[in-house]
């Protein structure tokens, strides 16, 4: 099949059926991010979501400080680079005199779980109609790989050297959890780049966070649960197989909070199976109770 | 006595007397009047966290940004509000934020972010007595931080200083017209008193002109991308942008130093103070015209760019110079660096929230006088036995050694 250089499919290949191509508002050019790493994937799900909503002319995006601080280079709209930690404030001064953009903050587990804690608890509590994208691979990739407040018990970082110890160091930190208590989240959920199939059930999810926004609810956030085989001292390979043992049991995947689909299953008097599907769309057992509420957090299932 | 009640509902007359005529005379606090101007200038969105002295400007902005359908957002911290302003800004937005000492610390990281990438705000400082927790009272201990920089990196913000409620209805909106004219963040600071006293005033409000910016962020329709940011990782490339942001600072020293000069023509003396130091320097000095002291008054009114090339002008004529600071003395160092050793600068100030009375002015005006005039008449080869090295120098004497440190450094130059 012959393809154009913007992944089109030319006239002369009218035959063929193009069944993907690049989404526009993904730049094409090679990423300051290591061999391996699951930026890439990430950015592109996010890429493929925006266009299928049709969301790139009328985002505003805020940048965080860390791996992703170069996001601007490779999604092709509005961006604001916000200090550490600080999207969520940064983003709620864009929503609120923006009533009409499609707000949306990228950050990793360092931006967001520690020095940025305060931000992303408030906005949630406010209820602030963003959607948030949460980048969990455990450790400060952009720093050389120290600890992050997400990094596993026992975990080797540069300033962890020998592995993260609960005495010392504290627990990691499951915040997307502690979100999901807050009545203005109206979606949160944690999926995974582990494999395939997960990548495909992180793109729902991120579709589903998208779709709140675009649909007036309230906080949405996913929680994507990545790799940095640099910062793990892992081969690509070894850090997904990480990623799919150890990682995935100490942040189980799922759905957290879908409140909106609660209220239309609610609204809908169980006549209509469409928002339970929506629910139940990736696909896993963590799926909130019929008030909407966290039912199953982690606990229970580590 | 429950006065914020009271002035709440003194506030909701007035503004809707405002919004009819737009010109009146009223009793209000500065915190409330800052609100007022700010609102009439044309402000899309407030954020602020509560803080005392200039808690009123908060409880000012959450009724009527709210009561005209506009954006007020009391955030989780102050860092919360800054960089909510940080982000409405970006959007091309009219932003206020306003806090006092402490606040205005932790907002330090992202004006140094607005600065590095040109988002233009206006901050308010209504400064308290520090360090650290410090105490509510009065203070301009925050002149190092407003005027140097603030955060990290090379900048600096333009600082408005008002020394009345009037004033700082009018600074108010040009504080969004720097603003909005250079890119920049921009400083208004007053002290405690100017926020929560009250005086009669003149409503006189004005609106600056909109403009259309072609770097705001609204959505890329039908337009590249844009990107608001500080970082760049190429050297070169930094350097640019440092010596393009210079560039711009050049320019605002330029032209939009503001000063004013008050009983200066026969003077030989002058006070430098600004805020509430220059209200109290004012009665000082229309005291010790009565008393034959020929001193008039030169008040700083942007505190960067300082009015250095006026305030030089200035001292070649004079005897000396005394600045007056609610600190243990900052601006003086300005005032010294402007002036060059032309004449002798003495420095008198209070701290934690202490303010100079008149009385205290006029007494270090007339040791300053006493001592150029032992300076002009003395023998000039004898000058006092410098202290041993290592001794920390006093106010006291520094107030001795300056003249001839003065002295001979005008001497050096004729050698």
């Amino acid at each position: 099949m012959t393809l154009d250089t913007s992944g089109r499919a030319s006239p002369a290949a009218s035959s063929a059926r193009l069944i993907y191509h690049t989404p526009d508002v993904l730049i094409d050019r090679s990423t300051h991010y290591c061999p391996g790493c699951g930026h890439g994937i990430i950015h592109r799900l996010l890429a493929e979501v925006m266009t299928e909503f049709d969301l790139p002319a009328h985002t505003i995006a805020v940048a965080p400080v860390g791996c992703a601080v170069f996001a601007y280079d490779y999604l092709d709209v509005d961006f604001v680079e916000a200090p550490h930690g600080r999207a969520p404030a940064v983003a709620t001064g864009i929503r609120r005199v923006r009533p009409e953009a499609f707000v949306l903050t990228y950050q990793g587990d360092g931006d967001l779980a520690a020095i940025g804690t305060a931000e992303i608890i408030h906005a949630a509590a406010r209820g602030e109609r963003i959607t948030a994208i949460f980048v969990n691979n455990g450790i400060y990739g952009m720093t050389g790989g120290q600890m992050a407040p997400t990094t596993l018990l026992g975990q080797r970082t540069t300033s962890s050297p020998g592995g993260r110890d609960a005495a010392l160091m504290g627990y990691p930190i499951r915040i997307t959890e502690m979100l999901a208590q807050l009545p203005g989240v109206t979606y949160a959920a944690r999926g995974t780049i582990a494999d395939v199939a997960s990548i495909g059930r992180l793109k729902a999810m991120i579709k589903r966070a998208c779709q709140v926004q675009i649909e007036g609810g309230g906080f949405a956030i996913v929680e994507a649960l990545s790799n940095c085989p640099v910062g793990w001292g892992m081969t690509p390979e070894e850090s997904m197989e990480h990623l799919k043992g150890p990682v995935v049991e100490a942040f189980p995947v799922g759905v957290i909070v879908d409140r909106a689909s609660a209220r239309a299953r609610a609204g809908a008097a169980g006549s209509d199976g469409r928002s339970a599907q929506t629910t139940g769309e990736a696909g896993s057992g963590q799926a909130a109770g019929p008030d909407g509420q966290p039912n199953a957090l982690a606990e229970s299932e580590a | 006595m429950k006065s914020d009640r009271e002035i709440g509902v003194r506030g909701r007359r007035t503004a809707s007397e405002l919004e009819a005529g737009r010109r009146s005379r009223v009793l209000m606090k500065g915190n409330e009047a800052i609100a007022e101007a700010a609102v009439q200038a044309g402000c899309d969105a407030y954020f602020g966290y509560p803080i005392t002295p200039q808690a009123e400007l908060l409880e000012w902005m959450a009724r009527r940004m709210l009561e005209l359908g506009r954006v007020f957002v009391q955030a989780e911290s102050e860092l919360g509000a800054i960089n909510m302003a940080l982000g409405a800004a970006a959007t091309g937005a009219r932003v206020m934020v306003s806090s006092s000492s402490p606040g205005i610390s932790l907002m330090a990281e992202a004006m140094s972010y607005m600065a590095g990438s040109g988002t233009p705000m206006v901050l308010v400082n209504i400064m308290r007595a520090g360090p650290g927790l410090g105490g509510i009272g009065p203070s301009q201990s925050d002149y190092f931080q407003a005027t140097k920089g603030h955060g990290h990196g090379d900048y600096h913000v333009p600082v408005l200083a008002p020394d009345s409620i009037g004033e700082a209805i009018e600074l108010t909106a040009t504080a969004f017209e720097l603003a909005e004219n250079y890119r920049t963040p921009v400083m208004l600071v007053a002290d405690g008193i100017l926020g929560q006293a009250m005086e009669p005033v003149e409503l006189r409000f004005r609106t600056p002109e909109r403009h259309a910016f072609d770097w705001a962020l609204t959505g890329a329709a039908g337009r590249p991308a844009r990107i608001i940011k500080s970082i760049d990782l190429d050297p070169e490339i930094l350097e640019k942008r440092n010596l393009a942001l210079q560039s711009k600072y050049r320019d605002i020293a330029r032209h939009e130093v503001r000063w004013e000069g008050w009983q200066l023509d026969d003077a030989e003396f002058a006070i430098v103070a600004y805020g509430t130091a220059a209200r109290v320097a004012r009665t000082a000095i229309a005291k010790a015209r009565q008393k034959g002291i020929k001193v008039g008054l030169f008040r700083p009114i942007t505190l960067w760019p300082f009015p250095e090339r006026e305030l030089a002008r200035l001292s070649r004529h004079l005897h000396g110079i005394l600045t007056v600071e609610l600190s243990s003395g900052q601006m003086v160092e300005d005032v010294r660096l402007a002036v060059e050793g032309r004449c002798p600068v003495a420095f008198h100030g209070r701290m934690g929230g202490l303010v100079p009375t008149p009385d205290e002015v006029l007494g270090a005006l007339k040791a300053l006088r006493a001592r150029t005039e032992r300076t002009r008449s003395a023998d000039r080869k004898t000058p006092p036995a410098l202290p041993p090295q290592g001794h920390v120098l006093t106010e006291y004497d520094r107030s001795e050694i300056a003249p001839w440190v003065h002295e001979r450094a005008r001497r050096g130059g004729r050698r």
